[in-house]
Formats: structure tokens, C-alpha cells, sequence
């Protein structure tokens, strides 16, 4: 909702001086923050709202506003102490964020989450009808949920059996859970991963099987926050492909340079994992035609015709 | 100038709630300074009824009635306080971190600034929200598409849009859409609704909508039908309900996404026997290659012709590249 001129400044003011109240002495930079506006803007919102106050508009009715030393304390508001409820951009925006959560593990527990959900429709009334309009899927770790709460919770070592896509293999390994961070819809768990004895990031939908362990997580600082769960600065191959008509999204699809379009589209690809490139190779059944590593073209050949042979009475 | 405007517009509402009874229009001109100020009745009039759509448009619950049921009393207004106001709400600590969760995971900007007003109105009724909690859990929903912020406006105030397409092989179609919902899935954002030229439910990928997303027609009029379920409709649509079953042989341990979609139908020493549905066979075909050696296609035989079919044009390309690239 964006609201000018006078209705914005009004909807300001009326969550303005409930705030301020629950607040008194607030500085006014604190203020102005929080609310994003300038400090000259909300002196004259405050300004404004000393003239204001219950009919009669003697003294005794009208708001009071204090400002020494650039800290606020309003009075005499009682009538408009209590915020107005929540519109329904509000709700939805909040309710949905909430509904999002309900696939992630969470350390409190899912009762937890749904008590709020719960106790917030029932005070924004009709304003939430519609959070049901907006929805966020969120990939979650399914069976290892509680496993994974538990292990933030209590702060224990968890037993991951984790399928390694690349590899097309599960691995199995001991973590000291971090946090859980949710990226384009998937989630993952960061954590301190005894086996490479570094961090590794792990996407809860390929938890195989998570035991807590009795054992307590080791502590160790959150380290600062990622944006990107793939870095392909650390991608130590180039895979080169020859890219088929059919096969052109491939270029939109993954982080690549164009290396040629004529005669025909070759892109080159960072890749954590040459296990990966095969796998896509073969999946893309000779609309894709891999150019080098030559390990890449062996891997596919070898693959295929192993594959092939069983198909042919092998 | 907004201020005197606000000012008047605050008068008006801290009369209307202070008072328990409606007020006649001559009591509120009485009341409200602004108001007592007007040279003529038809300036006063023209002004309390912009006010009065104004208040409404902020979601203020301005009521109409008359105090003497019986007698055919003039028409008065209020502002009933419990109506008002954010109904009284408390939460235990635990509650108050997972509203933090909340408070912080939009990035979109007009998320993130509702959620903000929200979360300042809980605060403002004295909930402590604790927005520092739980921070091993730290989810970040975005909405980077640029069509995001008009669809989402569009969706709050049920109004038909248009926009232009971007379909497959490059075709670009104008589209009139009654918007029912978006929905986030995969982190991808979609907006579900009533294709007016096709005259039937559809789903638009956000990313594929080019240029601007132009409102039209008045605020409340599309209709959402009883029993939508919108992020239903998205994964039904994104992906068609199977209708059969392919048989798999899979190597322990291996292919595990795969696996998940099936049924294991045997569960061997070293394999396991699944079923697995699909829709369509080259797109099952597609997956099962994928794999190589460690996943066998065992029925139906279209399944099983596609996936070597498959795998002999991978060997045929490698062939090309031996020959034409001396890699």
C-alpha cells in the first residue's frame, strides 16, 4: 500500500503515538528509524498532533508532547492509544512469512508456530482472509524435521545420512548443527562437518536419516551470513558443452560463459563436481555434447554404454 | 498542503471514537475545529464526505445508525472502539522469538514494509516482540521478478491486470488475467487466476511477465472462487498429475531422489524394485538416464525404448565429438 499526503501521514500518526507510548522518552533518531522516515518529518508529525485531541479542544483535551533533549514522551492520548488493526496487506504479508516457516525445523517446535498463526488470524479478523492468496512453498527436511529441531534446540551433534548428488552416493557423517538458512525455496543446514573438519552447507531434502547424538554440539561462532549457496569461484573444473536446439535453456538454466553460438551454441560451465556434469550430459540423452574434460567425455561414454548394455540382454 | 488535512482527519477520528453514541453530521461540524471553520454548509458537506471515504480507505471501521431505534432519527456516526483497535493478544516467549523469525525473512521491499507495520502495531500494544531470536534459523524470501510488487497490489485490491507474456520459442502474448493469488514454490514466484481470453484457470511465471503490469477496472472486482486452493493449483499445473507407472530397478543406495517419488515394490540384497509415477515417459526417461548404470528401467517397454534410445544418442554424440574435436 503506498500511501501520500494526508491519509499517509494520518495511518503514520495513529501507529505513531501508540508506539510512542508504550515508549515514553524514545529519542526522536530511534524513532524516525524505525518508522523510515526523516527527523524533520516526524517533528512535524508530532507538531501536528499537539493541535489535535477530543472536542472541546481545551488544553486538558488535547494530546501532549514533550521533546527535551530530543527524547519524546506523549500524554493525553488515550482515546487513539491502542493501534488500529491490521490491514490486510499487514496480515497477509505476516501471516504468509508465518505459514512459510511451518517446513522448516524450527527450534521451538511446530506446535509453537501454529499457536501464533492461530492467535494472530484471530486479531486481525477479516483483514486476514486473504494470507491464504499468498503462499510460500518451502522445501523442508520432511522425516528428519524433529531430528533437526531438536539438534538446534538442545544444541547436540547430530549423525547425518546425507546423498551427495554429485557423487550419487550416501555419505555418512557427524555435524555440529549451526543454523538453517532458507535459499529460492530450499533450506539448508549449515554446519561444522567433523568428517571434512570444515563447514559445509547441506540441503535438508537430501538428509537421508538424522540422529541426534548425546554428544553436544562444539561451540563455535556463526560465521557471517551467505547470499549464495553456490560459489563458483570455487568450482574447480570448466566443463565445455556443445548445446543442441532442444538443450538452449541450458545457458539460462546454469551459471555459464558463451563461448561460441555459430555453428552451434558452446557454453562453458564452473562445476563443483564432474559427477554433476555427467549426470546432466546423460540426462540431456545427445541434445548436449560434452567437449572437455576429456575425464567428462570418458565418465558419459562409460556410463552409457554400461547402462546400454543391460538394455541389450546384457 | 497535507498537515491542516491531517490534522482535521485526526480530530475527526478521535471524536468519533471518543464517543460511545453516534453524532449527528452537525455535532461532528461542532466538534472538529476544521470543520466549525467552513464559510458554507455545502463546503462542510463536500469536505465530511471526502473524510469520511478517506477513513474508510485507511480501513477505519466508520459506522452509520442512529441512536433511537424506534424514532426515525437522524443519521449519526462512530467509531466503535473494539472494532478499531488491535484486539488484545498476548504470546509466551517462545511465540515472541517465532514472530522475530517472521519480522525478518521478507526482502522484497513492500514484504518487508508491511510486515514491518505490522510487527510495530503488535509492538505498540505492548508486545515485546524479540526480534534478535532464534538465530539459527534465518529464512530469506525474495521476490527479485519486477512484475512482483504490481501483482501483488493487484492481488490486495482484487483487480483484473494486464501484462505481456513471454511464451516458449519466443512469441510474446498480451494477457488479461483476474489475479487470485501468488505463490512461491521452488523459489520462484507465480500468480494463479482466471484467464479472461482463455476463459480458464492458469498459471503465469512472474519472470516470463515483460514490462508493465497495468491495472484495470475498479478495486474488488475479481472473485476468488470458494474452495481455491492457490498453491495447489501451482504444483498441479507446474506439474501435470501422473497417470502411470514405470517399474525401476535401483542400486542400493543410489538415486535417491528418484526413489522418493516411488513405491518400493521389492526390496533386494544389493537393489531395490520401485515404482515410480509419471506422466510423461521422456521425462522419466530423462531422469532414469541420469543416473547411468545405477538405475535399470524394468517396465513399461516405452519406458524402457526411451531410455536406450537416450543413451545411444549420448554415444552417438561422443562419436561427433571424437571425430570433430580431437578432445
Amino acid at each position: 500500500m503506498t500511501v501520500g499526503g494526508a491519509v499517509g501521514q494520518l495511518t503514520r500518526l495513529l501507529a505513531l503515538i501508540p508506539w510512542l507510548l508504550q515508549r515514553p522518552g524514545v529519542s526522536i533518531a530511534v524513532a524516525a528509524a524505525e518508522f523510515g522516515i526523516t527527523e524533520d518529518q516526524l517533528r512535524s508529525d508530532l507538531g501536528l498532533a499537539f493541535f489535535c485531541g477530543l472536542p472541546g479542544h481545551l488544553p486538558d483535551d488535547l494530546i501532549d508532547v514533550s521533546l527535551e533533549d530530543d527524547r519524546i514522551v506523549v500524554t493525553n492520548a488515550d482515546t487513539i492509544s491502542r493501534p488500529l488493526r491490521l490491514a490486510p496487506d499487514e496480515a497477509v504479508a505476516l501471516l504468509a512469512g508465518l505459514r512459510a516457516l511451518a517446513d522448516v525445523p524450527s527450534p521451538t517446535g511446530p506446535d509453537v508456530l501454529d499457536r501464533v498463526i492461530a492467535k494472530l488470524e484471530r486479531a486481525a479478523g477479516d483483514a486476514a482472509d486473504a494470507h491464504r492468496n499468498v503462499t510460500v512453498a518451502i522445501e523442508g527436511a520432511g522425516p528428519s524435521q524433529e531430528a533437526l529441531g531438536a539438534a538446534l534446540r538442545e544444541r547436540r551433534r547430530l549423525a547425518l545420512e546425507y546423498y551427495v548428488p554429485a557423487r550419487d552416493e550416501v555419505t555418512s557423517r557427524e555435524v555440529d548443527p549451526i543454523r538453517l538458512l532458507v535459499v529460492d525455496g530450499h533450506t539448508y543446514l549449515e554446519a561444522w562437518c567433523l568428517l571434512a573438519d570444515d563447514l559445509r552447507i547441506f540441503r535438508l531434502d537430501r538428509i537421508q536419516q538424522a540422529t541426534v547424538l548425546d554428544t553436544p554440539a562444539s561451540a563455535r561462532s556463526v560465521p557471517p551470513e551467505r547470499s549464495m549457496i553456490f560459489d563458483s569461484e570455487a568450482a574447480p573444473w570448466r566443463v565445455r558443452l556443445a548445446v543442441g536446439k532442444n538443450a538452449e535453456w541450458v545457458q539460462d538454466a546454469y551459471p555459464c560463459d558463451v563461448l561460441a553460438t555459430d555453428p552451434e551454441l558452446v557454453v562453458e560451465l564452473p562445476v563443483a563436481d564432474l559427477g554433476w556434469a555427467r549426470q546432466l550430459v546423460l540426462r540431456l540423452g545427445g541434445t548436449v555434447r560434452p567437449l572437455a574434460p576429456p575425464e567428462l567425455i570418458e565418465a558419459v561414454r562409460r556410463d552409457a554404454e554400461q547402462a546400454l548394455g543391460r538394455y541389450r540382454g546384457g | 498542503m497535507a498537515a491542516p488535512r491531517t490534522e482535521r482527519l485526526l480530530n475527526l477520528v478521535i471524536c468519533l471514537l471518543a464517543s460511545t453514541r453516534f453524532l449527528t453530521k452537525d455535532q461532528v461540524r461542532r466538534a472538529v475545529p476544521q470543520y466549525a471553520d467552513c464559510a458554507t454548509d455545502e463546503a462542510f458537506e463536500r469536505m465530511f464526505e471526502r473524510d469520511k471515504d478517506d477513513l474508510r480507505e485507511m480501513g477505519i471501521p466508520l459506522e452509520t445508525g442512529s441512536n433511537e431505534v424506534l424514532f426515525d432519527d437522524e443519521i449519526g456516526y462512530r467509531i466503535p472502539r473494539d472494532a478499531y483497535a488491535l484486539p488484545e493478544v498476548s504470546f509466551d516467549s517462545q511465540e515472541l522469538a517465532v514472530l522475530g523469525v517472521a519480522a525478518r525473512m521478507w526482502q522484497h521491499a513492500t514484504l518487508a514494509g508491511a510486515t514491518g507495520r505490522a510487527i510495530r502495531k503488535l509492538e505498540s500494544a505492548g508486545i515485546d516482540v524479540d526480534r534478535d531470536a532464534l538465530s539459527v534459523v534465518e529464512p530469506r524470501i525474495d521476490a527479485a521478478e519486477p512484475a512482483f510488487a504490481a501483482l501483488w497490489d493487484a492481488v490486495q485490491q482484487r483487480r483484473r491486470v494486464r501484462f505481456e507474456y513471454a511464451r516458449g520459442g519466443g512469441t510474446v502474448a498480451e494477457r488479461a488475467l483476474q489475479p487470485w493469488g501468488l505463490v512461491s514454490w521452488h523459489g520462484r514466484w507465480y500468480v494463479v487466476g482466471h484467464d479472461e481470453d482463455r476463459d480458464d484457470t492458469r498459471v503465469f511465471r512472474l519472470s516470463r511477465v515483460l514490462g508493465e503490469v497495468s491495472p484495470i477496472g475498479p478495486t474488488g472486482s475479481v472473485v476468488v472462487p470458494d474452495g481455491v486452493d492457490i498453491s495447489a493449483s501451482v504444483r498441479m499445473l507446474a506439474r501435470p498429475a501422473p497417470t502411470q507407472l514405470g517399474r525401476l530397478r535401483i542400486a542400493a543406495g543410489r538415486a535417491l531422489p528418484l526413489r522418493r517419488l516411488g513405491t518400493v515394490v521389492v526390496e533386494e540384497p544389493d537393489a531395490v524394485v520401485v515404482d515410480v509415477p509419471y506422466d510423461d515417459v521422456e521425462q522419466l526417461a530423462s531422469t532414469v538416464t541420469g543416473f547411468g548404470p545405477a538405475v535399470l528401467a524394468i517396465s513399461p517397454v516405452e519406458l524402457c525404448d526411451a531410455v536406450a534410445r537416450r543413451l545411444t544418442s549420448t554415444l552417438r554424440s561422443l562419436a561427433v565429438a571424437g571425430s570433430g574435436e580431437g578432445a
